[in-house]
């Protein structure tokens, strides 16, 4: 008998082919929005952690001014200089390396091509406190950082464009218009967790930076790591009682600057990808809740439409009950089929901006099932009450129905 | 034979609205119909002959009296007993032919079956015997869209016959045929009730029709006019 009903269900779904897809778009919709939504999520937050171990958990980012927090005055803040690099190097303990950096972005030409890379000025510290290595050539020297020659390390973006898989070293590009030999030649990082491609970068001494780019003597950042052995939460407080002195920070001041480690802006990140996960899934539940009323007046149409069919199936012998099912499964099978597409969909969406973006494609079989569930039930819900007026309906009068 | 009626109606009443507005469709009838019997039912409209049927075919209830179908008290079961009734014991064709559209004629047979949880094997098939008997067993994949009226209604008798009821019931089954499909239509239903023993309460208000019955009641305003032996049938072969 059930297995009658999901045939008759499935004829008549089949009959109203085009109604049926219709109704089914709201679920398909939402289905496909959260599916996505979690697939690609979780996705992104894998890529994240792995970024971030990469970088080394303890490597620390210092710079000026304090992160604006909802409700709270702005500290004016003074920008780093080189000075305060070289006290806060000069007095900190335990740190393997201590490096001040300033970006900018910028067009870069070599010959007839350009390209728009992030240009960052730094000293060959970065390099160890970023833990990233050049795959051929050299980093910086001594003279070249203390007399500020403009010589360039370049990303493995930036050598693709411009060489191909050719040789880069001793070439010169211009980087916004200032002459500049490449010496060296990163290893590829890849694709970042937000989808920046982390190789399109030229990196050059921070002092022809600063007077030749970025025309002042900023230092935005600065990168510390720790020695092994010594914890990033006892480092980040060496450099906070440097810092202040070094800023001359009275005892009742606040910090007019920050200190935070890999593991900190993890969980910023991931609260803040939470938050919009969130966000966007209380929107495929709108969806969702839309699609099971479509799915509702469509069945109610549908019982409308088929009052005679009912009054004839009573006629003949039919217990409310048969009506109730035969409704709620229609309603129900019509439901799991628009999950059925949403899911297809979804992973389809979230396959794509892994492959676009870069990050892994994991989906989670729970929350497959959980949708495919919650479809379901959709259509149970959203069915019944139809399903019950079909049901309920006097023979008779179901009969003489035009 | 001093068995009990097979339909009984005592002071049977059906009233429909209220205080000044309300109409009594029948008032107060007293009607014995017994095994194997072919009864037309013939009136003006409003005259309460298919309030009459409706309770006969238990698809209605009496507002008071009393209303025995094979002895049990029908006019008094609830929805779902006079369900099992229906699907046990009745069968009915209607003036519409009222099939389930885009549904092959074998499905629309089946259908009481199913309703009775017969098995697959079983329900085809006695409907492919039911199909046969009215000389539809070549037709047994059309749709009603692709069968005549006269056909339609053929598969309706074999939709009605296809649970072996004890009663027909037949609201106007010529209502919507030419006069050679009408007499087709007739000469089928006499035979099931003379052949089968099938007892036949039909309504009509074509008196060429109403001649095909046994026993001709005449209903006026809510209560029984006349009630007549009909011994000129046509003869059936």
């Amino acid at each position: 008998m059930f297995l009658e009903t999901v045939s008759l269900a499935l004829s008549s779904i089949r009959r109203n082919a085009l109604r049926s897809f219709l109704t089914l778009l709201g679920i398909v919709i939402g289905v496909a929005a959260v599916i996505a939504m979690i697939t690609i999520g979780s996705g992104t937050t894998e890529k994240v952690k792995a970024d971030i171990s990469k970088l080394g958990s303890n490597l620390l980012t210092v710079r000026s001014g304090q992160p604006p927090t909802p409700g709270s005055v702005p500290v004016q803040a003074r920008d780093f200089e080189v000075k305060h690099l070289n006290a806060l190097e000069a007095n900190l303990v335990g740190a393997k390396a201590v490096s001040g950096a300033s970006q900018k972005t910028v067009r870069v030409v070599y010959g007839t091509e350009s390209v728009t890379a992030s240009v960052t000025g730094t000293d060959t510290g970065f390099f160890t406190a970023r833990d990233w290595e050049v795959a051929a050539g050299r980093t910086f020297t001594e003279q070249e950082t203390r007399g500020g020659i403009p010589v360039c390390v370049i990303g493995e973006t930036v050598r693709k464009q411009f060489f191909g898989s050719g040789d880069p070293l001793g070439s010169i590009i211009r980087v916004a218009r200032v002459n500049c030999p490449v010496v060296g030649l990163l290893e590829s990082k890849g694709t970042s967790g937000f989808g920046q491609d982390q190789d399109n970068v030229v990196i050059m001494p921070l002092q022809a930076f600063q007077r030749r780019i970025a025309g002042n003597n900023k230092v935005e950042t600065i990168y510390v790591s720790a020695n092994d052995g010594v914890s990033t939460s006892e480092m980040q407080g060496r450099i906070e009682t440097i810092m202040r002195e070094i800023r001359k920070i009275g005892p009742d001041q606040d910090d007019d600057f920050n200190v935070r480690d890999q593991t900190q802006i993890a969980n910023a990140m991931s609260s803040t990808m939470g938050v919009m996960t969130g966000m966007l899934s209380a929107v495929a539940g709108v969806s969702l809740l839309v699609g099971g009323i479509g799915i509702m007046n469509i069945m109610l149409v549908s019982v409308t439409e088929r009052t005679r069919e009912i009054g004839i199936r009573l006629a003949i012998g039919a217990q409310e009950w048969h009506i109730l099912t035969q409704f709620v499964v229609e309603a129900t099978v019509l439901a799991l089929l628009g999950g059925v597409f949403g899911i297809g969909l979804g992973l389809g969406l979230a396959a794509l901006a892994s492959y676009v973006f870069a990050i892994p494609f994991n989906p989670s079989l729970s929350v497959i099932a959980l949708a495919a569930g919650f479809s379901g039930a959709i259509g149970l819900v959203f069915g019944f009450f139809p399903a019950l007026r079909g049901a309920r309906l006097n023979p008779i009068d179901a009969l003489r129905h035009e | 034979m001093a068995a009990q009626p097979f339909i009984e109606f005592t002071d049977l009443w059906k009233s429909y609205g209220e205080g000044e507005a309300q109409v009594n469709a029948l008032a107060g009838v007293n009607l014995r119909i017994h095994h194997g019997e072919f009864v037309t039912i013939m009136g003006p409209s409003g005259s309460g002959k298919s309030t009459a049927m409706n309770i006969i075919g238990c698809l209605d209830t009496p507002t008071s009296g009393d209303y025995k179908f094979m002895g049990v008290d029908a006019g008094r079961l609830d929805r779902a007993r006079r369900a099992v009734l229906r699907n046990l014991y009745i069968g009915f064709v209607f003036q519409g032919y009222n099939l389930l559209a885009r549904t092959s004629a074998i499905d629309n047979v089946e259908l009481p079956l199913i309703y009775r949880g017969a098995p697959r094997r079983e329900r085809k098939l006695r409907a492919e015997a039911a199909l046969e008997l009215v000389g539809l067993s070549d037709r047994l994949t059309h749709t009603p869209a692709e069968l005549s009226g006269g056909q339609q209604q053929r598969v309706a008798i074999a939709r009605a016959i296809v649970t072996e009821p004890a009663l027909l019931v037949a609201d106007e089954p010529t209502g919507n045929l030419d006069t050679a499909r009408s007499h087709e239509i007739m000469t089928l239903l006499t035979r099931l009730n003379e052949d089968r023993g099938l007892t036949v309460v039909m309504v009509t208000h074509e008196a060429e029709i109403a001649a095909y019955g046994s026993r001709i009641i005449r209903f006026v305003d809510g209560q029984i006019a006349s009630d007549v032996k009909n011994e000129e049938r046509p003869h059936v072969s």
